[in-house]
């Protein structure tokens, strides 16, 4: 048809760009997340001159926001985030005109590539003049994008192997401390000496940086005692979230359960290797296509290394290896899934499985399309292969009550308990 | 020796078990808790305190969690105390279902012990019961008792409550029995329990049933047997079913800490309400607030007039609703003579003719009816029973008797029973029209279920909320979550004022966050009518008020302002019209009477349950049929109906003829294939192989795959997916073809052209949730089928067994990509011809902009033909969208299907007689984002916008409303703007 030669037409509403010059004047807020990636990740952002700050709000004022201006059926993270945006800006903490917020986009078949528009209408209604700052790297919103150079990425990329680190050790050492809040305490030694780094140019050297923070942790006295080890996998942000999950590591904690939460750097490494999969699968190929190649490479061998010093240096579990949780992807699931969390979900199920925690919370936001398949539906196929897989998937949502979600999850640690003692 | 106790503390009730060491049961009790958990746990503890010596205790629930927790004892999950319970009572039962107020669970105990709950969003349970009871206006009971009578079963979606209730109505509506309707309320429940927990697995063997409902109601247990195949053998039903999991409980109290009651007693009563729970502002600050309050609303009333010595003309109005009747009669210059209000209880025929008999009583020969005119759900049949002048849609009704009590309104809210209404005004025509949809109702009807079940009246339960201290932030979504919400609220210890007061806010809140979908309450506009029975309650306007910031107007009369406004609409027509009306005389109606019978119409495939109601004189209404076929009318054919071309075309495309040599192939025809079934059919056929194709979309095949459904969240066409298969496995094909695509097919209209996750992943989920599907029967390799070169490739790899050498399938593809071009092409040029023969008409035309497989007749439910015989040319998205320019959005405009939508909107917004309504499947999430860009288009160029929500649900008297509606205000608006 003759589609080519169809004018455009423009239903688009204007929305304020950042312009260079903001980067002097403005703060920038993004949502929280992983609290101690995120406090790494505002200090490098810092260190190339924005000015950013993580929200903490939380309550039933930032979920008032979020069902005010946000779909019923749009997904729960997008509420939350907004919820969060709208109740800062309302708060008199920031001032309008000298803020702007930032958030991710993974450019994916997947709704939450969307988050962006949703953000500007809800902005548009109450703060029209505060602009948003996209973070992607599938070439989208290039007018209201960070100027990332490659020292820049590379510092990002850093952060998070380091917050990712910490977050697996923490979860190792928090349940069985001996001093109350000894491991908490250390913790911010480690992200305040990290910082230090960052600062200092030595964030790099990676192999030093490392060990000393398996040696802090090494350090701290445990008790030896078995207790349940709980994986968490799921939506991204509802998984790593407090505000999305209502605090479910600490409820695990409280449970007297060990939480295993998978790496961040999985999900990053997982939208690098999408695309390579597309040229392999599809044959599509893009100038990008050598780029995503070379990325993937580093960071498959930074992973290995932080993974090898951790088993030969200290008594800690590395994470999962993610060349490993593909081959773990494909005993369950297509790589080809690859639309919001897509095959990562399944495949970190099986390597949990695999490794002795058998019990895992699948954290999905409540409809969430990619979960229909790669979450509940797949999780039959990994208890096929791990018949000792007790899966129980939660969806989260602004009226799903604590109750009826920690009544689920309490269903599953009843049976993890049971198999403990067996 | 300490004795055991078991304490199960659930949404509704609390029981309670006392065991001694040797398991021996001493006491066990059950009772309802009306929200006072810790008055009534205290109670039980009071009457096991005649027992001697010290016990050990543990407390098991959903409600139970925050009492064991801060009163310092043990817990045990709910779901593990059964299964202790089972293993030492039952030491040979296979499996166990329970039914709890507002859980259900299966636990299966041999063959692989599993535990198994229902999600959040699932109904079929005693809440979901207790509901369906209030909506059919009898006591659980008494809807025991007549599902005992029952002669049929009619399919009721028991997902959730809102669900059931739309499936429900019409039955009532139509006279369906209540013993019927009992009766399938239960097997709904029994279905949802069997497909929706068990998921596959078989529930055989002997099976144990638990909890409350399945203890007390004889026709649950029934339906349950006879579903499962059980004999009373391997049914059973324990005498202490209802008390099952404090027993279980008392089991795991062993290792309970020994103490005695008195210290238990005192740690409970001193327990006060938890920290947890969100409050807002009361409604009312003082008594005097209140005073000037109700003045103020005082002032909008309608003088009266004597019926009983009146004399001259007057206008009778009638709204029947889906729930209660009104009727209205008015003078000339609208004072009122009568009026009536009253609950349906399915027999809404008997109460109008009833109440215009008891107005001519009084009337006498005084007053003369010069016109009549009813809206509402019963329309067309008081129409044909009672010689009523007018019908008109109900939305029109509500907007002329706003109008009345404020010229300048520019925004009417009207909260009923069963449905949100809300319409904005322009320029004294609706400029926009706002209903609740299936899955955020919240209405009405909610506040009264949970009086009913706090064992108060609707009016007390209400009143108690406006002095409330601290309202309860209940959320705003649907029943059901508010149910949970109120859970919540209650183990946190909020008191039933508090409560009350929360539910008010919480349905104000659901009705302008998420019908009206306000941003601001600047947005309702400055003159607002409120309307509707909920609004007579104080509570609930005041909470309006209150979120709004604006004072409103409620007329005296906002219960009955559909039938004012159809009074309205007989005096504003009846002049011009009539000579007199043609309602029944006094004497004919003294001896009206009527037959009613349901028949199954076999005028289509789609085989309606059709009701058929006979008057005096022959004339006859017809309900329950989804196009006239079933009415006794000729379809007006498909000549403007682009849907059913589609369809015909795509069950006309694999040619029965071709026999190819190398096997047969199935293919699913739903999700993608809807748009990709040319391709692969050429495709296949060119290769030798014969094509067979799915059975027909239907409510049984969908039934046939329903026990292999993941995740009863998605889509209603993806659900139906899982029948399509077993179908085509029952047909014995030598395999599945079913492609994953991330991409679909680049038609240059937008950014990137994904697919949906569901329609590019199912087959995914089909391989692991199927057991009946394997490598070798099942073919469902990732393609891009922009991607010539890999395509083949990855074709040739999967289908290596049948050895076709790579130029066949290179040639094959190309037939196929030319055969679904000359798809394309006669959608496209029936698109041209529709639009060309409408405007030569002057036809009205509706774009059905939805997805490829929007076309499937039971996933439309038929709309296109409703909208056929409302006079209206139906258009597919895909029929138009060549039409429409490109377009630059907001959103990231990245799916294919989707970017179709936005252009056939553009198109619409450059055509006078061109308009677009969305259909929208219920629980699709990439539709949050689309319906609001395609609002956005349509209205930035003053277009009305229309969204219909799809589901299971088969009920079209809805729609029919919103359709009627959307036309109405496409004709007002044509008025105001003298066209």
């Amino acid at each position: 048809m003759e589609t080519e030669t169809k004018p455009t037409v423009d239903f688009s509403d204007d929305f304020p760009k950042f312009t260079r010059e903001m980067k002097k004047t403005h703060t920038i807020l993004i949502p929280d997340m992983l609290p101690r990636h995120f406090e790494l990740l505002r200090h490098v952002l810092g260190m190339h001159g924005y000015h950013v700050e993580v929200l903490k709000n939380e309550g039933s004022k930032v979920i008032d926001e979020g069902l005010k201006h946000v779909h019923n059926d749009a997904c729960f993270p997008a509420l939350c985030v907004i919820g969060q945006f709208l109740d800062a800006l309302k708060s008199g903490e920031y001032d309008p005109d000298r803020t702007a917020v930032l958030i991710t986009q993974s450019g994916g078949g997947c709704r939450a590539s969307n988050y962006i528009p949703l953000i500007r209408r809800a902005l548009k209604a109450e703060f029209p003049q505060v602009p948003v700052l996209s973070l992607n790297f599938a070439g989208l919103e290039k007018e209201n994008g960070l100027e990332l150079d490659l020292k820049f990425l590379l510092q990002l990329a850093y952060a998070i192997f380091y917050g990712d680190l910490l977050m697996s050790l923490f979860n190792q050492t928090r349940p069985y401390e001996v001093n109350a809040g000894e491991s908490e305490q250390v913790l911010g030694d480690c992200v305040s000496h990290l910082k230090e780094c960052f600062s200092n140019g030595s964030y790099h050297k990676f192999k030093r940086n490392v060990l000393d923070l398996l040696k802090a942790f090494s350090k701290i006295p445990v008790k030896a005692e078995k207790k349940v080890k709980v994986g968490i996998v799921g939506e991204i942000y509802v998984k790593y979230s407090p505000l999305g999950n209502s605090h479910l590591e600490d409820f695990l904690l409280a449970e007297n359960c060990e939480p295993v939460v998978p790496a961040l750097m999985d999900f990053i490494m997982y939208c690098v290797v999408n695309n390579l999969n597309d040229s392999k699968f599809y044959g599509r190929r893009d100038k990008t296509t050598p780029l995503f190649a070379v990325a993937y490479r580093w960071l498959v061998a930074k992973q290995r290394k932080v993974l090898r010093l951790t088993e030969k240096y200290s008594r800690f579990e590395p994470q999962h290896e993610f060349e490993h949780l593909r081959k773990c992807a494909d005993a369950v699931i297509n790589q080809g899934v690859k639309m919001g969390e897509g095959w990562l979900i399944p495949a970190e199920m099986a390597a949990l499985c695999e490794t002795g925690t058998e019990n895992v919370v699948c954290a999905q936001p409540f409809g969430c399309l990619p979960n229909h398949i790669a979450g509940k539906g797949a999780s039959r196929a990994v208890k096929k292969l791990y018949p000792r897989a007790n899966i129980v998937p939660v969806d989260y949502d602004p009226s799903a009550t604590k109750v009826n979600q920690e009544n689920r999850i309490k269903l599953m640690l009843a049976t993890a308990r049971e198999n403990l003692q067996r | 020796m300490a004795k055991l106790l078991g304490i199960d503390v659930g949404s509704t009730t609390v029981k309670a078990s006392v065991i001694d060491e040797e398991g021996k049961i001493l006491y066990s009790s059950y009772m309802r808790h009306f929200s006072r958990v810790r008055e009534c746990v205290l109670g039980e503890l009071e009457k096991v305190r005649s027992f001697s010596g010290s016990f050990k205790i543990c407390v098991t629930g959903s409600a139970g969690l925050g009492l064991s927790q801060r009163g310092k004892l043990n817990f045990v999950q709910e779901v593990q105390a059964a299964f202790g319970a089972i293993k030492k009572f039952y030491p040979d039962v296979d499996a166990a279902v329970e039914l709890g107020g507002e859980d259900a669970k299966i636990i299966f105990v041999t063959g692989g012990a599993e535990q198994r709950m229902n999600g959040s969003c699932a109904g079929g349970t005693g809440a979901f019961i207790d509901q369906m009871a209030t909506l059919l206006d009898v006591s659980v009971e008494e809807m025991d008792r007549l599902a005992l009578q029952a002669e049929r079963v009619y399919p009721i979606a028991s997902r959730c409550g809102v669900f059931a209730k739309s499936d429900i109505q019409p039955l009532l509506n139509q006279g369906a029995s209540k013993a019927d309707i009992a009766a399938s309320i239960f097997q709904a429940v029994v279905d949802q329990t069997v497909s929706g927990l068990a998921q596959g697995r078989r529930i055989k063997g002997k099976v144990l049933f638990l909890g409350g409902p399945l203890y007390f109601f004889k026709g649950l247990r029934r339906a349950f047997q006879r579903t499962l195949s059980l004999d009373d053998e391997h049914a059973v039903f324990p005498e202490n079913a209802p008390c099952f999991m404090s027993l279980g409980a008392a089991m795991y109290a062993e290792n309970s800490k020994e103490e005695s009651l008195e210290a238990v007693c005192a740690r409970i009563s001193a327990l006060v309400g938890g920290g947890e729970i969100a409050v807002s502002k009361p409604l009312f600050g003082s008594r005097e607030e209140y005073e000037e309050f109700l003045a103020r609303h005082r002032e909008n009333d309608l003088p009266q007039a004597d019926l009983e010595s009146y004399e001259g003309d007057a206008y009778l109005g009638i709204d029947s609703g889906s729930t209660t009747t009104k009727l209205m009669l008015i003078t000339p210059d609208c004072r009122v003579l009568y009026s009536h209000y009253q609950s349906n209880n399915g027999q809404p025929l008997d109460i109008v003719a009833g109440q215009i008999g008891r107005i001519y009583s009084l009337a006498g020969e005084r007053v003369v009816i010069r016109g009549a005119c009813v809206t509402g759900y019963g329309e067309d049949m008081m129409r044909a029973a009672l010689g009523i002048d007018f019908g008109v849609v109900e939305t029109m009704a509500h907007f002329k008797a706003a109008l009345y009590f404020n010229p300048d309104v520019d925004f009417i809210i009207d909260i009923g029973g069963q449905d949100i209404k809300c319409f904005k005004v322009k320029n004294r025509a609706i400029d926009s029209i706002m209903l609740n949809e299936a899955c955020s109702s919240g209405c009405g009807s909610f506040i009264q279920t949970f009086a009913k079940a706090m064992g108060m009246e609707i009016e007390e339960f209400s009143r108690l909320g406006l002095f409330a201290k601290h309202p309860v932030e209940l959320g705003s979504r649907c029943t059901v979550f508010m149910n949970s919400s109120v859970k919540q609220a209650q183990k946190e210890g909020a008191s039933v004022e508090d409560i009350s007061a929360g539910l008010s806010s919480s349905i104000v809140k659901n009705a302008i966050y998420k019908v009206i979908r306000a941003r601001t309450p600047e947005e309702l506009g400055t003159h607002i009518v409120v309307q509707g029975g909920t609004f007579l309650n104080d509570a609930v306007l005041r909470a309006f008020e209150l979120e709004t910031g604006k004072n409103v107007v409620r007329p005296a009369i906002a219960g009955l302002m559909g039938a004012f406004g159809a009074a309205l609409y007989a005096k504003e027509n009846a002049a011009s019209a009539l000579p007199m009306s043609g309602i029944l005389t006094r004497k004919e109606l003294e001896s009206f009477s009527y037959e009613s019978r349901s028949i199954v119409c076999k005028g289509c495939t789609a085989h309606c349950n059709v009701n058929i109601l006979t008057f005096p004189g022959g004339r006859r209404y017809i309900s329950g049929n989804k196009c006239e076929r079933g009415a006794g009318l000729k379809p007006a054919g498909d000549l403007l109906d682009a849907y059913k071309f589609k369809y015909e075309l795509l069950l006309s495309l694999p040619d029965p003829e071709k026999q190819g040599a190398r096997g047969v192939v199935g293919l699913p025809l739903q999700l993608v294939m809807y748009d990709q079934l040319p391709l692969w059919t050429a495709f296949f056929e060119t290769c030798g192989f014969s094509v067979v194709l799915s059975e027909k979309s239907s409510r049984e095949l969908y039934f046939k795959g329903q026990h292999t459904v993941a995740s009863d969240t998605a889509c209603y066409p993806a659900k139906l997916m899982h029948g399509h298969i077993e179908s085509l496995l029952d047909k014995g094909v030598d395999f599945i073809f079913y492609p994953c695509e991330s991409y679909n097919l680049d038609e240059h209209s937008s950014v990137n052209h994904y697919n949906c996750p569901v329609v590019a992943y199912y087959p995914e989920l089909l391989k692991a949730n199927n057991e009946r599907l394997t490598k070798e029967n099942f073919l469902m390799p990732y393609l891009d089928l922009n991607e010539e070169k890999a395509t083949i490739k990855t074709l040739h790899k999967a289908l290596m067994k049948y050895k076709l050498p790579q130029s066949l399938i290179k040639k094959a593809l190309r037939a196929g990509f030319a055969a679904m071009e000359q798809f394309h092409g006669q959608i496209v040029e029936k698109g041209r011809q529709i639009l060309a023969e409408a405007e030569r008409q002057g036809k009205q035309v509706v774009i059905l902009t939805g997805r490829p497989y929007h076309a499937d007749p039971e996933i439309n439910h038929g709309i296109n033909k409703l909208l056929d015989s409302l006079g209206v040319a139906v258009l597919s998205e895909d029929a138009a969208f060549e039409y429409g320019n490109k377009v630059k959005v907001n959103v990231l405009n990245q799916w294919t299907y989707h970017a179709r939508m936005y252009r056939a909107a553009e198109l619409a917004t450059r055509r006078k007689n061109v308009h677009v309504v969305q259909l929208v499947s219920f629980g699709c999430g990439i539709d949050a984002v689309t319906t609001d860009e395609v609002r956005h288009i349509l209205e930035s160029k003053g277009k009305l916008y229309t969204q219909i929500k799809i589901d299971e649900i088969n009920n079209l008297g809805v729609v029919k409303i919103r359709l009627r509606s959307m036309l109405a205000a496409i004709e007002e608006q044509m008025k105001e703007h003298g066209n």
